[in-house]
């Protein structure tokens, strides 16, 4: 082993190790000092007074590895190798023999039998005292992230040992959410610790705050025996409680969108084939389940790529449901034109076959559908209020396929003759519009679109054979409360009623709310039966 | 009178005949032939037999608001539930201490949920007559309301069958709360006895089975008093053509009402002897998929004709019997497979066959077998 | 309107308060009364400023291109569709506008609409017993019993509209003209103070038109008959006083030759015809 390269420190400070130093490495041919052998020393060898200083030398060196050090220290992996008194970091502790490293040049040193080994030690005071140390050495990071991690995790657990060097590092150029969060965290030890001036001034720091720690600390100084204080705590509680207000309100408004999205995507395509050309798809939510099964399978062919399977599975799902939707109409509902409850039972043992056959084909159980990097996560705004990436896809692709929608019915020759069709249907035909194709393409076109829903959704809820299930009811909900036949009815119905669900939902449980929802909207009919958005006149009559 | 018109004519007499003597062969082969003889019906069988039967009368009740109403709803199973629950609700305190918490007064569940006393609702429940009164009274009352709801905003046609089945939909989520009060999940169950007679005797259980069949009997000779009395028509006529009948100065939505909620009860009923005989109720009975089995039976069996109901309603309870015995994942297939070919195929149902092969055998060119020619009216 | 404000409307008259017989009073002038009535569907002016007048027992005849407003002012008088502005009295008493359908057809309003609407799987006799004047609230349709009273009234009818062969067969089966002939036999068993007949010879051939005539003819006088139709001819034949509506108001009244030698009137409608 290359023990010669095992320099000792020049600027040994105790005279202890010095000397054992000097026995130990007494062969060795100083080339050039590593600084953190003697740091490391130092540390093994301190008595339990002397570890505080031992630490703090540490992390006043400045040296990058550090942190590396104090981590292994604190998950008890800092040992001494009692026959060569070098200080080890232990890889592996399992068995009898056990892995090492060098901590200073993260060389693998190899195996060594664990009586070999004297643990530095280390008690839980000391451990807890490490966590800050560790936060404080993360703050020093040039990484922003690390950086910001650190503040956050400084939150609450500031203590004597490291408000001097938060002191010290806010004289410094920090970033502004770095800066804030520290302040934070000085203000609530001061709250706790400081004197009443100090404690009046930490409350107006945490006047702004809206973190959770930040509140407690306030309570506690609500409670605590410092009137002053104390009274001024409750303003800034009040203050708080304001903002955190106007965050919920703003939470519920985005859950609401985000379900009132999955609602309009779900019942667009049923807007086409109920609202437009008056079928009854019972089937319809079975559709959904396609797309959203057709994502699974993709995602099956492409392992490892699910942000491109996603992606691939729009059309794909655009597809397989159009085909299904088209083959229905082939087969079941072109024989049924004109009996609306007739349709509505049939599509219903459709509904059943298309469950049973996924049951049967894939598994009766829910399939995992995993959610590309891109789309996960969340867009962090404050501390109260973070807005999930993947609902607002969710929301944004809702409206993109809402648009397209609209584009095709109000611009294209195909949305012409739709319209049309559905108004006249023997007129429309002796004008030479080919009713029947007509027919496959909307009934295609409204399928596919559930088929785009399944996609959406195959990204915030399971896949299984009971998604199409649960949706059916609401989409139906949506349409009628929207007015039939009207898309702009079905967008501002879904929305709504998405809304109104995640309103109602925090004071009387998710259960409850939807059957207020369901309540209210069988009440809304009464006042307007033809939903928000009536066809008036003649037409309408039937 | 209107009741007793439909024992004067021809169908009602055979139909109540072919019931009653089934009842009866089933009831004597139960008693007389030895067990292990081949012609011995067995108390399983028996009580199989019994649960076609409120099924039946299930069939019956929908077929009343469908066939002759043109109200497909979606949601008769929340009425037949609410029957059952009504039912349940009385064998649950009939059970007395004899539950595995052993107290007096409250059902196990709710020992076991920590409740310390009865909820309001569940007051009276214990007297058999007030259980009774329930049975008609909870689906009349929910009938009335949402009916007058839906049919005073002329709320027709397919909204009225995506609303009902809203409606079974939230009854089931609502009824699986524990918070309700009805057992939750698991429903209400362990029953011991019935106005006196121990549930798991098998004379109690023929009892129930005779029940059912003049239940059925009885429920049949009221719709059917419905539809041939004048009302029957008015009803025909709300169906083809509700805003004509408006303006000959009826009220379409009374009579709408008035019969939705005579179905209701009826259906009503009928879960009130279902859950005794299959010994337990619990929220899977709002299920819209229920509620919509249940019209499949009524299409099949043939729309708008009573007794079509009752035989749509046995056949496919008897091959759903069947079917979930030899291979079960193939009864949602048949079901679904049964919608769509009686739908596309059959839409006059069984009864339709039928009564194509009579007209074929009596060249009768009049179409509607169902409703009697007038003149007949005048002597009842 | 909520059930309270319903009943604490004063100008309701409840079922159990009306007097037995005919409610409706003719005492201070016309049976119908329509005053500065306006409809619009979706911006479109249905109706616009409408006012009209028929007398007790007179016989009105209505014409006007396609699209006067004629179905809609029917539909006005008879409850199904709500003006925006305006009133509608029937006699001096009833304000229509508070009433709906069943009401205002119990009250002696009877309509026979453009396209003919008959119950088809009901039988002929059938569909004359539910037009018949009766008590039409749910306990006594239920307990109704056929008496021979009733059953010859009917047969009356049927004699008169000619389909007493067919008495017992669905109406489904009938010809276009013979389900014309069902909805007046169905309007004549109600026995409205005011008939509404909406195209009532489209479909039959000449005899029958003729018969038509003499039938709405014969009833003015005892009941009032409004009559829209695009026949001319069968216009001519039994008209006293005739209407005009284009693009629904009142373009000329007065007698058939009045209103036809009417400029405005020649421009707008007959100009075509003839």
């Amino acid at each position: 082993m290359g023990i010669s390269r095992w320099l000792a420190s020049p600027c040994l400070k105790r005279l202890g190790l010095t000397v054992l130093l000097a026995l130990a490495f007494i062969v060795a041919s100083p080339v050039k000092a590593d600084p953190g052998q003697a740091l490391l020393a130092d540390l093994a060898d301190a008595s339990p007074r002397q570890i505080d200083a031992a630490i703090e030398a540490i992390v006043d060196s400045g040296d990058p590895r550090a942190r590396d050090w104090l981590d292994a220290y604190g998950n008890n992996r800092l040992s001494r190798n009692k026959n060569t008194g070098q200080v080890v970091e232990v890889l592996r502790n399992v068995g009898r023999n056990w892995t090492i490293a060098d901590p200073l040049t993260g060389d693998n040193l190899g195996e060594i039998s664990r009586r070999e080994l004297d643990r530095v030690n280390i008690n839980n005071a000391i451990r807890g005292k490490l966590e800050g140390v560790l936060a404080m050495l993360d703050l020093y990071s040039d990484d922003p992230e690390v950086q910001e991690n650190a503040a956050e995790a400084m939150m609450g657990k500031v203590n004597n040992s490291v408000v001097n060097p938060l002191n010290k590092l806010l004289e410094r150029d920090l970033p502004g959410p770095v800066r804030n969060r520290i302040e934070e965290s000085v203000a609530i030890y001061q709250l706790e610790q400081g004197d009443s001036q100090a404690r009046v001034e930490a409350i107006d720091v945490l006047t702004g705050s809206l973190h959770s720690n930040a509140r407690a600390a306030l309570n506690n100084a609500v409670a605590g025996d410092d009137p002053a204080a104390a009274a001024r705590a409750k303003q800034a509680l009040v203050s708080i409680e304001q903002k955190l207000q106007m965050n919920r309100v703003a939470e519920t408004l985005y859950f609401g969108l985000s379900l009132g999205s999955v609602l309009v995507l779900a019942a667009i395509g049923l807007a086409i084939t109920f609202g437009v050309m008056g079928v009854i798809n019972m089937a319809h939510g079975e559709l959904i389940m396609l797309g959203a099964y057709t994502t699974w399978g993709m995602q099956q062919l492409l392992p490892g790529q699910p942000g491109l399977a996603l992606i691939l599975s729009i059309p794909a799902g655009f597809l397989v449901a159009a085909l299904a939707g088209i083959a229905i109409e082939r087969s079941v509902i072109q024989h049924l034109k004109g009996r609306p409850l007739e349709t509505l039972l049939a599509t219903f043992g459709v509904s059943l076959i298309l469950q049973q056959l996924v049951r049967t084909v894939i598994s009766p159980l829910n399939r995992s559908v995993t959610t590309p990097e891109w789309m996960s996560g969340s867009l962090v705004i404050n501390d109260a209020l973070s807005l999930t990436l993947n609902r607002m896809y969710v929301i944004g692709f809702a409206l993109v396929v809402f648009a397209g929608l609209m584009l095709i019915m109000r611009k294209t020759r195909l949305g012409l003759e739709v319209r049309a069709v559905t108004q006249n249907r023997a007129m429309a035909r002796s004008m030479g519009i080919r009713a029947t194709r007509v027919d496959i393409l909307t009934f295609g076109l409204g399928s596919g679109v559930a088929g785009l829903a399944g996609v959406a959704l195959s990204q915030i809820t399971n896949v299984g054979p009971n998604l199409g299930q649960n949706y059916i009811i609401d989409s139906f909900m949506v349409v009628v409360f929207g007015g039939v036949g009207n898309l702009w009815g079905t967008l501002l119905a879904g929305l709504s009623l998405g809304t109104i669900n995640q309103i109602l939902e925090p004071w009387a449980g998710s259960v409850l709310a939807k059957i207020m929802v369901l309540v209210l909207i069988i009440l809304f009919i009464q006042k307007r039966p033809k939903g928000l958005f009536p066809q008036k006149g003649r037409a309408a009559e039937g | 009178m209107w009741l007793t018109r439909p024992l004067q004519e021809r169908s009602t007499q055979v139909f109540l005949g072919v019931l009653f003597a089934a009842v009866a062969l089933v009831t004597l082969l139960h008693l007389i032939m030895p067990e292990g003889h081949a012609l011995h019906v067995s108390a399983y069988t028996v009580t199989l037999l019994g649960k076609y039967l409120c099924y039946a009368l299930l069939a019956v009740a929908v077929d009343l608001v469908w066939g002759y109403l043109g109200i497909l709803s979606l949601g008769h199973g929340a009425f037949f539930a609410l029957g059952g629950y009504a039912m349940g609700m009385y064998l649950m305190r009939q059970i007395g201490d004899r539950g595995t918490y052993g107290d007096p007064v409250l059902p196990d569940f709710m020992v076991f949920l920590n409740w310390d006393s009865l909820p309001w609702y569940w007051q009276g429940f214990d007297m058999a007559w007030f259980a009774f009164i329930m049975v008609l009274l909870a689906p009349g009352l929910l009938a009335l309301v949402f009916g007058f709801l839906a049919f005073r905003s002329r709320v027709t046609g397919v909204y009225l069958s995506i609303i009902t089945q809203a409606l079974t939909f939230a009854l089931m989520l609502a009824f699986f709360r524990n918070e309700m009060g009805f057992g939750g999940n698991n429903g209400l169950t362990d029953f011991r006895d019935i106005v006196g007679f121990n549930l798991r005797t098998d004379a109690t259980r023929l009892g129930l089975f005779i029940a059912t069949g003049i239940a059925l009997a009885v429920g049949y000779v009221i719709c059917r008093g419905i539809v041939t009395s004048k009302l029957g028509r008015v009803s025909i006529a709300c169906r083809d053509a509700e805003a004509r009948t408006r303006f000959l100065g009826y009220r379409v939505e009374w009579v709408q009402l008035f019969v939705f909620v005579v179905s209701a009860m009826l259906a009503g009923v009928a879960g009130a002897l279902y859950v005794p005989q299959v010994g337990i109720i619990n929220p899977s009975e709002f299920s819209p998929l229920f509620s919509i089995e249940i019209v499949v039976w009524v299409a099949l069996g043939g729309r708008a004709t009573l007794y079509g109901a009752v035989i749509g309603a046995i056949l496919v309870n008897y091959a759903k019997t069947v079917f979930t015995g030899v291979m079960p994942d193939a009864w949602l297939f048949a079901l679904g497979g049964l919608f769509v070919l009686v739908t596309v195929f059959l839409p006059k149902g069984i009864a339709g066959l039928l009564q194509k092969r009579r007209k074929q055998e009596d060249d009768d060119p009049t179409e509607n077998g169902s409703y009697k020619p007038q003149s007949k009216e005048a002597s009842a | 309107m909520s059930v309270f404000e319903q009943l604490s409307n004063r100008d309701r008259v409840f079922e159990f308060l009306a007097p037995e017989a005919s409610p409706v009073d003719v005492r201070h002038g016309p049976i119908l009364y329509l005053e500065d009535v306006n409809v619009s569907f979706d911006g479109f002016r249905a109706i616009n400023n409408l006012n009209l007048t028929i007398d007790d027992g007179e016989l009105r005849c209505i014409i006007g291109p396609n699209g006067a407003g004629k179905t809609t002012m029917m539909d006005i008088i008879t409850g199904k569709t709500r003006p925006d502005t305006g009133s509608v009295w029937f006699g001096s008493r009833h304000n229509l506008l508070t009433m709906n359908e069943p009401d205002i057809a119990s009250l002696g309003i009877g309509r026979k609409f453009q396209k003919p609407t008959v119950f088809e799987a009901l039988t002929v006799f059938e569909n004359l017993e539910l037009a018949m004047a009766a008590d039409k609230r749910i306990w006594p349709t239920l307990t109704a019993i056929m008496k021979a009273e009733y059953r010859d009234r009917i047969d009356e009818v049927l004699e008169m509209i000619g389909l007493k062969q067919l008495r017992d067969k669905p109406a489904g089966i009938l010809s276009h003209g013979q389900k014309q002939w069902l909805e007046i036999g169905m309007l004549l068993m109600q026995k409205p103070r005011l008939l509404l007949v909406d195209e009532p010879v489209a479909g039959m051939t000449e005899q029958e038109m003729e018969r038509t005539a003499e039938l709405l003819t014969s009833l003015a006088g005892k009941q009032s008959v409004v009559v829209v139709e695009h026949d001319m001819g069968f216009v001519r034949s039994i008209a006293r006083q005739v209407t005009v509506l284009h693009q629904g108001s009142v373009l000329a009244e007065g007698t058939m030759d009045q209103v036809s030698n009417d400029p405005e009137v020649i421009k707008v409608y007959l100009g075509e015809e003839a």
